[in-house]
C-alpha cells in the first residue's frame, strides 16, 4: 500500500517534471535563478532600503519582501488592538455598545476582503484632493490623493546622546517595573507602573534633546513641480491595504477574544470581584491572562491569514511580494516557475515560522498557567 | 424605563459609553440613510437621471443583468435560471425519507454537476456558451458550488490520510495540507493560470475557469481537511476500536462508524470554511475571470457611468453579505441544534 | 480489503499517468498538424483594447490583432471565422503561448531580443510600428522632458515599465512609478488624479483616451520614447506554422501595395496581367503550395479579411472612433516604413 503511494507519487512527480523539462527544452526557455543578479531596470514606489533602477532583481525581491512585512506588521498591530476592543465591547453590559460591536463584526467578516480593499482604495481614498488642494495641518503635514506627507526627522550632530538617553530610560523603566512587581508580590500593594514608565521613556530623551541644543530638525514636505518632495510619505495604497486588512481581521479577532473570555469560568470573575478588584482590573489581571490560552491558537491562524491576505495588494498598486516579484519581475524575466516557486516558498517559511513562534509562546504560557 | 436603566445607564462609565455610541450613530446613520434611500435615484436610464445628490441606484439597476449573468447570451439565460432552481430540488430531497443515505446525496450531487455543466456550457443539442462569457453572480456561484462540492470529499480523504497509521500516507497528506495552508490563494491562482500549462504535455490545455476551479478546490480542501481532522480527533477511541472489533474493514469502519459522527460534530466548521470559500471566489478576478466583483469593477470603469463606484461596491457588498450572513446564521442554528441533541443524549 | 482497493486505485492512476506520459512524446512539436487536426486557430488576444482586440456587446471579437488571427484562419482553412479567441492579460500571454495553450499570440506584443531569444518565441513580422508615449492633462506640460518629479501610472507586464525607467534615468529626472495589474486600472488611477501622467504604447493611449470622461481634456504628448514594433508571435519548434502566420500578414501588406482590396479582388483576379499580382493571387507559380497551403490562400485572406489598409481604417483609422493617422505605419512608398517581403 505504502509502496503504491510512493510509486504513484514518483510517477506523478516525474511526469510533471518531465513535461516541464520537455516544454522548457523544446521551446528554448532559459531556466535557473541566475536572473536574480541581473539589473532590474524598473522603479518601486516604496522601498525601505536603498533601491533604484540599476539594482538587481534580487534586491527588488528584498524590497518587496520588506514591504510585505511592513504592511503585515502594521496590520497585525492594528487588528489586534481594534479586535480586542470590539471583542470586549461585545460582552459589555451596555446593550447599545454590545450591539454596535456585534454589528461591526457581522458586517466586516461577511464581506470579501478584496471588495473591502477595493472600496477603501477606489471609492474612499480616490476622493482625496489633488496635490494642489492638499489638506494641510500647520503646513507640515499634508494629505492628498498621492499620500500622507509627514515631516522627516533629520539627525544632527550629537544625536547619539539622545539614543543613549532612550536606552537609559528603557533600562530604568524595566527596573521600575520589576521593583513594582516585587513590591506587589511582597505587600500586595500596587504601585503605578504605566505613567512613571511613560514619563521616563518620553521625558529623558526629550530632556537630553533640549539640553543638547536640539540636534534634530525636521525636513518638511513641500510642493515642487507636480508633487510634494521630501518628508516621509505614506502612499494611499499602503493606507488602503492596512485599513482593509485590519478592519477585516479585527472582526475575526473580536470573535476569538469574545470566545476566549466566555471560556473563562464565571467563578473567576466573581472571585476577582469578591477580592475587591474593580471591573477593569479584574478583566486585565484575572480574565484576560486565562483567556489568552484559548485565544492564542486561533489568533495565530488569524495572523497567518493576515500575512497571506496582504498578497491581495497585487490588485491595487502596493508594491509587495506578489505584486512586484510575481508581477513585474515575472513579466520582465519570463521565469514563471522560478519566480512563483520563490514567492510561495517565502510565504511558506513565513507561515511556518509564525506558527512555530506561536506554538512556543503557547507552551510557555501554558506552563506558567499551571505553575 | 427600567430596561434603559439596567442596560444603558447602570454606571457612570456605561452612561458615558451609551452617549458616545448614540453620538456615533447620530453621525453615521442620518447621512447614510439620506444617501442610500431618501436622496437616492432609482428610475432612469442614464447618468442624467442621477441628479439628486444621493446614491445613483439607476447605475446598478441598469447593469443588473450583467452583474447577475455576466456576458452570458441573453437568449440562453433560461439555462442559468434552470440551474439556479436546483437547490430547491435538494431541499425536497433533504425532506424526503431517503435523505439520510450518503450514497443518495452523492448520487444527487453527481447528477446535478453533470446536468448543470451541460446546461451552462452546452453541447448535445444546446448551443455552446464559452466560459469566457460566463460572469457576474452566476460565475461566483459556479466557483463557490464546485469548490464546495469538490473540496469536502477531498478534505475528508486528506484528513483520513493525516490520521492514517501508514507513515508515508500520513507524511504525504501532512505535507500537502501544510503546503496549501501556507501559501496565499492568489499565488495558487497565479500558478494555475500561468504555470499549469507548463506542467502538462503540449496540446493538453485546460479552460481558464477550470484551472481556477482546480486551484480553489485544492486550496480549500486543505482547510477542510483540518476542520474534519478536528472532528476525527473528537471521536472517542472506543468507537474506532468497537468498529474494528466487529470486523469491519478500514473504509467501512470510517464510512459507517467514525465519519458520520465526526462530520456531525464539525458541520459548523465546514459551513465556516464554505463561507471563507465563498468570499475567496472574488480572487478569480485577479486572473481575469469576471465574477460579481469583477463585473462591478468593469462597470464602474465605463465612461458613461464614471463616478458611481461606491454604489457598485455597496451593491456587491450587500450581495456577498447576504450569502455569507445567511450561511453563518445557518451554521449557528445548526450548532445550537447539535448542542441540544448531544445534551439530550447525555 | 482496503489495501487491495487502494492499491488498485493507485495502480490505475499510475497506468493512466504512464499512458499520458507515452502520449506526450507522440505529438510534441508540430503545431501546424495540431491546428489542422482540430480545425481552428486558437489565438491569444488582448482582453479589451479598442482598435486592437475588443469583444463587442454581442461577444464578437474585433480589431487589428483579431484580423491577423482571422487572416491566418482564412489562409489555412478557407474560413476567417475558424478562430477561437483566448483573452489574455499582459502577464499570462507569453506563458500561454510557450505552454501550447494557444497556437499564436496576436496581442499588441513588442518584439524584443529577450522575448525572441530567451523565451523561445518567434515574431512573425510587424503589424504595427508603435512607440511609447505619455498621456497628460491638457495644458500641463508641452514635452515629456518637463515631467521631472511626476507620478506615473503604468501597467505591469509590459515593456513600458522598463522604457519609462530608462527614459527618466537617461534624462536625470525623478518620478514615482505607480504600477497596476491592468491597463484600465492604471488609466483610472490617472483619471482620479493619483498620477500626473499615464504611459504606454501611443496607440493604446489613443484608444484609452476615448475611455475617459472628457477625452478633449487630455492629450497624448508628441514624444516617442521607445520603439515598439508590435508583432504576432508563435513559439519555437514549428517553422511551417511560423511561415504561415508570417506570410498571412505579409499578404495583407502586399495586397495594399498592389491596390487589391476585398472589393476589387475578384475583378482583378479575373483579368490581371501583372505577374506580381498573379503570383500573390495564386494564378502563377505555386507559392501557396510552398507554404503548405493551396494557391488561393492570399485570395481568401484579401476576400474575407481585407488588405492592410482596410483592416487599419476599419479598426484604428477613419472608420473607427479612434481616428488614428497611418503615420509611420503607411507603406514604405507612401512615406511610412511598412514593408513586406515580395511574394516571389
Amino acid at each position: 500500500m505504502q509502496l503504491a503511494v510512493v510509486a504513484s507519487l514518483l510517477v506523478a512527480v516525474t511526469w510533471i517534471a518531465g513535461n516541464t523539462a520537455a516544454n522548457l527544452e523544446s521551446r528554448g526557455i532559459a531556466s535557473g535563478f541566475g536572473f536574480l543578479s541581473s539589473e532590474s531596470g524598473f522603479g518601486i514606489i516604496q522601498s525601505l532600503i536603498a533601491y533604484d533602477e540599476s539594482s538587481s532583481y534580487g534586491r527588488a525581491f528584498v524590497v518587496a519582501l520588506l514591504n510585505t512585512l511592513v504592511v503585515s506588521a502594521i496590520g497585525i498591530l492594528l487588528a489586534t488592538g481594534v479586535g480586542f476592543v470590539i471583542g470586549i465591547a461585545r460582552l459589555s453590559s451596555n446593550w447599545l455598545v454590545a450591539r454596535l460591536a456585534g454589528g461591526y463584526v457581522e458586517v466586516f467578516r461577511n464581506i470579501p476582503l478584496l471588495l473591502q480593499l477595493f472600496f477603501w482604495y477606489f471609492a474612499v481614498l480616490r476622493n482625496l484632493p489633488s496635490p494642489r488642494q492638499s489638506i494641510s495641518v500647520m503646513d507640515s503635514v499634508f494629505l492628498n490623493i498621492r499620500g500622507l506627507y509627514l515631516p522627516r526627522p533629520v539627525a544632527g550632530e550629537g544625536i547619539g546622546w539622545v539614543w543613549l538617553a532612550l536606552l537609559i530610560a528603557m533600562a530604568s523603566a524595566g527596573v521600575w517595573w520589576r521593583l513594582a512587581r516585587r513590591h506587589q508580590d511582597a505587600t500586595g500593594e500596587r504601585r503605578a507602573v504605566f505613567w512613571p514608565c511613560l514619563a521616563m521613556l518620553a521625558g529623558l530623551p526629550a530632556l537630553v534633546l533640549v539640553l543638547g541644543g536640539a540636534p534634530l530638525h525636521f525636513e518638511f514636505a513641500e510642493l515642487r513641480g507636480f508633487n510634494f518632495v521630501g518628508g516621509i510619505v505614506l502612499i494611499p495604497e499602503l493606507a488602503a491595504l492596512v485599513l482593509a486588512l485590519s478592519a477585516y481581521t479585527a472582526a475575526f479577532v473580536a470573535e476569538i477574544v469574545r470566545a476566549g473570555i466566555l471560556s473563562v469560568d464565571r467563578g473567576q470573575t466573581e472571585a476577582a470581584r469578591a477580592l475587591g478588584l474593580r471591573r477593569g482590573l479584574s478583566l486585565r489581571l484575572v480574565i484576560i491572562p486565562q483567556a489568552m490560552r484559548v485565544i492564542i491558537p486561533p489568533l495565530t491562524s488569524q495572523y497567518l491569514n493576515l500575512v497571506k491576505n496582504s498578497s491581495l495588494a497585487a490588485a491595487i498598486a502596493y508594491p509587495e511580494l506578489v505584486s512586484v516579484f510575481a508581477g513585474t519581475v515575472l513579466n520582465q524575466t519570463g521565469q514563471a516557475i522560478e519566480v512563483i516557486a520563490l514567492t510561495m516558498g517565502v510565504y511558506l517559511v513565513l507561515s511556518l515560522s509564525i506558527s512555530a513562534l506561536m506554538n512556543w509562546y503557547n507552551q510557555h504560557s501554558m506552563l506558567r498557567g499551571r505553575g | 424605563m427600567n430596561w434603559l436603566r439596567n442596560n444603558l445607564f447602570n454606571s457612570p462609565l456605561n452612561s458615558l459609553l451609551t452617549l458616545a455610541s448614540l453620538g456615533l450613530l447620530w453621525l453615521l446613520l442620518p447621512p447614510l440613510v439620506g444617501w442610500a434611500l431618501v436622496d437616492a435615484d432609482f428610475h432612469g436610464s442614464s447618468r442624467a437621471d442621477c441628479g439628486s445628490g444621493g446614491a445613483c441606484w439607476v447605475f446598478v439597476i441598469n447593469r443588473l443583468d450583467q452583474f447577475l449573468y455576466g456576458l452570458y447570451p441573453l437568449e440562453q439565460r433560461w439555462r442559468v435560471n434552470c440551474v439556479l432552481l436546483a437547490p430547491l430540488l435538494f431541499i425536497v430531497l433533504a425532506r424526503s425519507r431517503r435523505a439520510g443515505r450518503i450514497r443518495n446525496w452523492a448520487a444527487a450531487i453527481g447528477l446535478f454537476i453533470v446536468v448543470a455543466t451541460w446546461l451552462l456550457h452546452g453541447g448535445w443539442g444546446l448551443p455552446v456558451v464559452e466560459t469566457t462569457r460566463w460572469g457576474g453572480l452566476m460565475l461566483t456561484l459556479v466557483v463557490a458550488a464546485v469548490g464546495m462540492a469538490c473540496s469536502l470529499p477531498l478534505g475528508i480523504l486528506l484528513a483520513l490520510g493525516r490520521q492514517s497509521e501508514l507513515p508515508v500516507v500520513r507524511a504525504v497528506c501532512v505535507a500537502f495540507i501544510e503546503f496549501w495552508r501556507g501559501v496565499p490563494l492568489i499565488t495558487v491562482l497565479f500558478m494555475a493560470s500561468v504555470m499549469l500549462p507548463l506542467f502538462l504535455p503540449e496540446g493538453v490545455s485546460f479552460d481558464k475557469l477550470l484551472r481556477a476551479l482546480i486551484g480553489v478546490t485544492l486550496f480549500e480542501s486543505a482547510y477542510m481537511a483540518e476542520v474534519v481532522r478536528g472532528g476525527l480527533q473528537a471521536i472517542p477511541r472506543g468507537q474506532y476500536e468497537a468498529a474494528a472489533a466487529i470486523g469491519l474493514g478500514y473504509w467501512r469502519r470510517m464510512g459507517l462508524v467514525v465519519l458520520p459522527q465526526a462530520l456531525r460534530l464539525v458541520i459548523p466548521g465546514i459551513v465556516n470554511t464554505f463561507i471563507a470559500l465563498f468570499k475567496d471566489t472574488t480572487l478569480v478576478l485577479i486572473i481575469g475571470l469576471f465574477d460579481l466583483l469583477g463585473m462591478v469593477q468593469a462597470a464602474i470603469a465605463d465612461p458613461a457611468w464614471l463616478g458611481y463606484s461606491v454604489e457598485g461596491y455597496v451593491f456587491a457588498a450587500a450581495v456577498f453579505w447576504l450569502f455569507c450572513f445567511g450561511m453563518s446564521r445557518y451554521s449557528q442554528a445548526l450548532e445550537a441544534r447539535l448542542d441540544q441533541t448531544t445534551h439530550e443524549r447525555n | 480489503m482496503r489495501h487491495q482497493f487502494l492499491l488498485g486505485l493507485f495502480l490505475n492512476l499510475a497506468l493512466f499517468l504512464n499512458l499520458a506520459l507515452a502520449a506526450n512524446g507522440a505529438h510534441a512539436g508540430a503545431t501546424l498538424d495540431a491546428v489542422r487536426a482540430k480545425g481552428f486557430v486558437q489565438c491569444g488576444v488582448n482582453q479589451g483594447l479598442p482598435g486592437f482586440s475588443n469583444a463587442d456587446n454581442k461577444g464578437v471579437w474585433r480589431g487589428l490583432d483579431v484580423d491577423v488571427c482571422r487572416a491566418v484562419a482564412a489562409a489555412l482553412f478557407g474560413d476567417a471565422a475558424k478562430v477561437k479567441y483566448t483573452p489574455l492579460s499582459a502577464k499570462e500571454r507569453l506563458t500561454a503561448l510557450q505552454s501550447g495553450e494557444i497556437d499564436m499570440l496576436s496581442r499588441n506584443t513588442t518584439w524584443t531580443l529577450t522575448r525572441d531569444a530567451a523565451l523561445g518565441l518567434n515574431f512573425a513580422g510587424v503589424v504595427y510600428y508603435d512607440g511609447q508615449g505619455f498621456l497628460v492633462r491638457k495644458g500641463m506640460v508641452k514635452s515629456a522632458r518637463e515631467l521631472d518629479g511626476a507620478a506615473v501610472c503604468v501597467h505591469t507586464g509590459t515593456t513600458s515599465e522598463l522604457n519609462m525607467a530608462d527614459y527618466f534615468r537617461k534624462h536625470d529626472m525623478k518620478y514615482t512609478p505607480v504600477v497596476f495589474e491592468k491597463a484600465d486600472e492604471a488609466l483610472h488611477a490617472y483619471a482620479a488624479g493619483r498620477c500626473d501622467v499615464v504611459t504606454t504604447d501611443r496607440s493604446q493611449l489613443y484608444a484609452q483616451r476615448i475611455k475617459l470622461k472628457d477625452p478633449e481634456q487630455h492629450v497624448v504628448l508628441g514624444d516617442v520614447i521607445s520603439k515598439e514594433p508590435l508583432a504576432p508571435v508563435v513559439r519555437h519548434g514549428d517553422d511551417e506554422w511560423f511561415d504561415i502566420v508570417k506570410w498571412s500578414l505579409f499578404a495583407m501588406i502586399n495586397a495594399e501595395e498592389m491596390n487589391i482590396s476585398s472589393d476589387n479582388v475578384d475583378t482583378i483576379k479575373a483579368k490581371t496581367e501583372d505577374p506580381g499580382v498573379r503570383r500573390l493571387l495564386g494564378l502563377e507559380g505555386d507559392k501557396g503550395k510552398d507554404l503548405g497551403l493551396d494557391n488561393d490562400w492570399a485570395y481568401r485572406i484579401i476576400k474575407q479579411v481585407g488588405n492592410y489598409s482596410e483592416i487599419f481604417e476599419r479598426n484604428l483609422g477613419s472608420g473607427s472612433p479612434l481616428k488614428m493617422e497611418r503615420g509611420i505605419n503607411a507603406l514604405w512608398n507612401q512615406g511610412g516604413i511598412l514593408y513586406a517581403p515580395p511574394v516571389r
